[in-house]
């Protein structure tokens, strides 16, 4: 009845110490987090400074080194959450189709009659016609520059959605199209956020996708979310365009294929632009900070061979011409043009401060977004907010655990040790496991470990006290033991897996915080069953083994 | 015979049930009064459900609410409130403050400027003040996130019905989840009788005690169920009270043994978290009486079947016995 199969032992063994070896790197958290960060830094470098060697040396190559992620709530960071626009991408996409179908439609001019634009809310473009009789041939025609959508299900949709009311044609992007649009502008998003955070090169950031147009960025040690902002909040679309005219009033009707857009340095200067780049940022391959010629700073860039050419054709034609570097829609300069610039590389003046032509380079060089955002939540927590929380968790925990420990040896004498030994176990394992699977550990996730030192007594108290019980009525203690785990198990799994299922509800529906606290009580509910049920029970079944007492007392 | 804590007697005989209306009408009574409480005093609802900025202050010279507010003032932030934070914790040079402002019109942040522009006030008003935390949530999200608290109460609730109606009974289901219930509404009562703040952790501090409410109330189901095989002819009500004296012990122990964890950490956790743990350090206590005292009366009252050789079949009357 007490026997436990020696490669039981063995599992049971294997599972505690490894449990623990994985646990062992968050006491030397310092060490090792130097350890880990000096791998990562040399590797990205390709080569290791003395300091790196050292760091590395804190630490023991062949032993675990995984550690417990901490949340932003104990070590401190930025949190934002921003929604990105996807619909842009229809407007643009729209602006961009208008003078393909004009094109199209203008082959046909016979049949469907004149060709106007129509004004038309964002995302759709209307077109009137001059012949209505000859609508179907012109949805025809702008049909025609559809193409199909690519989707997983693979279903041959148009991308184009052209339908017609009267004599004005109206073009939208289909379902499918859009779907798939949003799909690739996050994607988009989140790669160009990634390489922006990347830049700044701090530690591992968390940027997600979350529902269907969201991104959730989580940036430990940046100093606050409007730091974090400044660099993901701007869209950096730098484009180059001819000048056409400059005025202290915008021009409310700058015509067609023109743009108004503000001077950055000199308030109440307006540029009217051709609308259609030179160049525009997508060609860049570098940007860097620097200094013009009078020492104030600057951004040098250069382009690719095509944004190359195209640059060094357009300022060989166009000497002593204004020409206007573009950034979000505001006119950051308009040299004139003083000779042909045939390298394709350049440098953009304007009246910026070191941070700001830096952060401009890293904009540069990092891509623009493909649409604005908003931020929806914003969340800054100081490291030292973090550093008194986890203090306080750590008093908190040792001064429960010692109290629970006195409290059940107290209760169950040697028994409780054996339950105080699990309860270890079972916390070193939480940390192991944590650790492993690279959890994260936040505030509340240190009151579900309190919660579980509290809790996971819960199923050795069940044993002992159905121990006792069957005592009084089983023959002899070996029995009396073997019927209290068995008749204890019922319950033991009953309350578990009902405590279980709301975790895992809490896991899923929660966030941030509240889903580090979910992932340790699971991973603390599964543990402390294990250790309650087969730790206790191989430390009780050796002590009985070894001394064969005639009776026991629980 | 070693010395053994014995914080209840071997062998108990009380009649749980014997005062089963003034308990159950006690309960009863917190659960209209919460939600009564509720209705009438509101939640303080904190930014994540109600959207808005909050900004912890930590400084070593003496706090100045007064001098806050006046700083504040100029900016016209609409509403802002400024509250002074106690913790054993913090030392005489330790002066912490909580400001929340409401959710501005039309932006769903406090956008940085207006944040640069607070900051920048509030340090005039105090050069040694220092920004422990800055967290704004907009309204869209809050409105979200309310919603899906709402939805993982539910989620969880429902989740245990089920399960517990598989293992057991559909009495049993109706009984735990009950007290399920009370035990949530109480507790929410209790934060809107003081005002404390409403915010998702004390979602998820609710959702753990549905957690433990439930493994107290199934612990004492698993005894009665078994002692319900065991004892087929013995009135129902004697059967219960048996099953909960026999697991009385275990349910001292474990109550005290969690109680004692989250004590510790209630006081010596800080004042962040200290709502939370004080949400969970008071559900154990209720959850532990509901599933005492509004689980069971319950079942008694729907009454189960007694023949648990043979599949369900009659689920009720309870006094069908001979």
């Amino acid at each position: 009845m007490l026997q436990i199969p020696l490669w039981k032992r063995i599992v049971i063994l294997a599972l505690v110490l490894s449990g623990i070896a994985f646990a062992v790197p968050n006491l030397f958290y310092g060490r090792v987090e130097a350890h880990n960060d000096a791998i990562v830094a040399a590797e990205r470098v390709g080569f290791e400074t003395p300091e790196q060697a050292v760091a590395r040396g804190g630490w023991p190559d062949f032993l675990p080194s995984g550690l417990v992620n901490l949340g932003l709530d104990l070590r401190g960071g930025a949190h934002l959450l921003a929604e990105v626009h996807v619909a842009d991408v229809y407007k643009a996409r729209m602006e961009a189709l208008w003078p393909e179908a004009r094109r199209a439609l203008a082959g046909k001019r016979a049949t469907i009659g004149a060709v106007r634009r129509a004004p038309a809310p964002d995302g759709e473009l209307r077109i009137q016609i001059g012949t209505p009789a000859a609508m179907a041939e012109a949805v025809a025609a702008v049909r025609d520059l559809a193409n199909p959508v690519v989707t997983l299900t693979g279903v041959g949709e148009s991308d184009l959605d052209v339908t017609a009311e009267g004599d004005i044609l109206i073009v939208r992007l289909s379902e499918a199209e859009r779907a798939a649009t949003d799909d690739r502008t996050i994607q988009q998003s989140l790669e160009i956020i990634r390489r922006r955070v990347d830049e700044v090169g701090t530690r591992e950031p968390t940027i997600q996708r979350q529902g269907a147009d969201r991104i959730l960025i989580q940036v430990p040690g940046l100093g606050s979310a409007a730091e974090l902002k400044a660099l993901i909040g701007t869209t950096a679309k730098l484009t180059f365009h001819p000048v056409l005219g400059r005025s202290s009033e915008p021009d409310p009707a700058p015509g067609l294929g023109r743009v108004v857009y503000p001077s950055v340095d000199e308030r109440g200067l307006f540029y009217t632009l051709d609308a259609s780049p030179v160049v525009s940022g997508d060609e860049l391959v570098d940007a860097r900070p620097d200094f013009d010629q009078n020492g104030r700073p600057a951004v040098s860039f250069r382009f690719n061979p095509t944004g190359a050419r195209k640059f060094g054709d357009y300022t060989a034609a166009n000497i002593g011409q204004p020409f206007a570097i573009v950034l979000d829609g505001e006119v950051i300069s308009a040299p004139v043009i003083q000779s042909h610039i045939p390298g394709g590389s350049g440098i953009i003046t304007g009246s910026f401060t070191v941070e700001e032509s830096t952060n401009l380079a890293v904009l540069l060089r990092a891509g623009a977004l493909p649409a604005g955002m908003t931020f929806l939540e914003e969340r800054t927590i100081g490291p030292e907010l973090g550093a008194d929380s986890i203090e306080a968790g750590r008093i908190a925990s040792v001064v429960g655990l010692a109290a629970v420990v006195v409290f059940m040896i107290l209760s169950y004498g040697l028994f409780g040790v054996f339950a105080s030994v699990a309860l270890m176990v079972n916390i070193a394992m939480i940390f192991g496991i944590l650790s492993a699977i690279g959890g994260t550990l936040t505030l509340p996730g240190i009151a579900g470990i309190v919660l579980t030192i509290g809790m996971a007594v819960d199923a050795n108290v069940l044993v002992f006290e159905r121990i006792r019980e069957e005592l009084k009525t089983a023959k002899g203690p070996a029995r009396a033991i073997g019927l209290g785990y068995e008749r204890a198990m019922s319950a033991i799994v009953d309350a578990n897996i009902t405590t279980f299922l709301t975790a895992a509800i809490l896991f899923f529906l929660g966030s941030g915080p509240v889903r580090g606290f979910a992932v340790t009580l699971m991973i603390g509910i599964v543990t402390s069953v294990f250790t309650a049920i087969w730790v206790t029970r191989l430390l009780v079944v050796v002590w009985y083994d070894r001394r064969r007492p005639k009776t026991i007392t629980v | 015979m070693a010395f053994r804590l014995k914080l209840v007697p071997e062998k108990t005989s009380i009649d749980f049930f014997r005062w089963q209306w003034a308990t159950f009408g006690v309960s009863a009574l917190m659960v209209a009064a919460s939600v009564v409480l509720v209705i009438v005093m509101g939640l303080n609802f904190g930014i994540d459900f109600k959207g808005g900025t909050t900004i912890r202050t930590e400084s070593s010279q003496p706090l100045d609410v007064g001098a806050y507010r006046a700083a504040l003032s100029p900016l016209d932030l609409g509403d802002v409130s400024i509250t002074q934070v106690f913790d054993p914790t913090f030392g005489p040079d330790k002066q912490v403050a909580q400001i929340r402002i409401q959710a501005q019109q039309g932006a769903e942040s406090l956008t940085p400027e207006a944040i640069l522009a607070v900051e920048a006030a509030l340090k005039g008003a105090d050069p040694a003040v220092v920004f422990a935390a800055v967290e704004s949530v907009g309204p869209k999200v809050s409105g979200e996130l309310l919603q899906s608290a709402i939805l993982a109460v539910l989620a969880a609730a429902t989740g245990i019905l089920i399960y517990i109606w598989m293992r057991f009974e559909w009495q049993f289901a109706v009984g735990a989840v009950a007290a399920l219930v009370h035990d949530v509404v109480v507790t929410i009562g209790v934060f809107a009788l003081f005002q404390l703040k409403f915010d998702l952790t004390i979602i998820a501090a609710l959702l753990t005690i549905l957690g433990y409410s439930i493994n107290d109330t199934v612990v004492v189901f698993d005894r009665l169920r078994e002692n319900l095989m065991k004892f087929k002819t013995t009135p129902l009500r004697d059967v219960m009270n048996l099953s909960v004296n026999e697991t009385l012990s275990r349910t001292v122990m474990t109550s005290g043994t969690t109680l004692i964890a989250l004590i510790a950490l209630l006081v010596l956790g800080g004042d962040v978290i200290r709502g939370f743990v004080f949400a969970m350090t008071f559900g154990v206590v209720v959850g532990t009486w509901s599933s005492v005292f509004v689980a069971k009366n319950i079942v008694l009252w729907l009454g189960v079947k007694r023949d648990w050789s043979k599949p369900a079949e009659t689920p009720f009357p309870g006094a069908e016995q001979p």
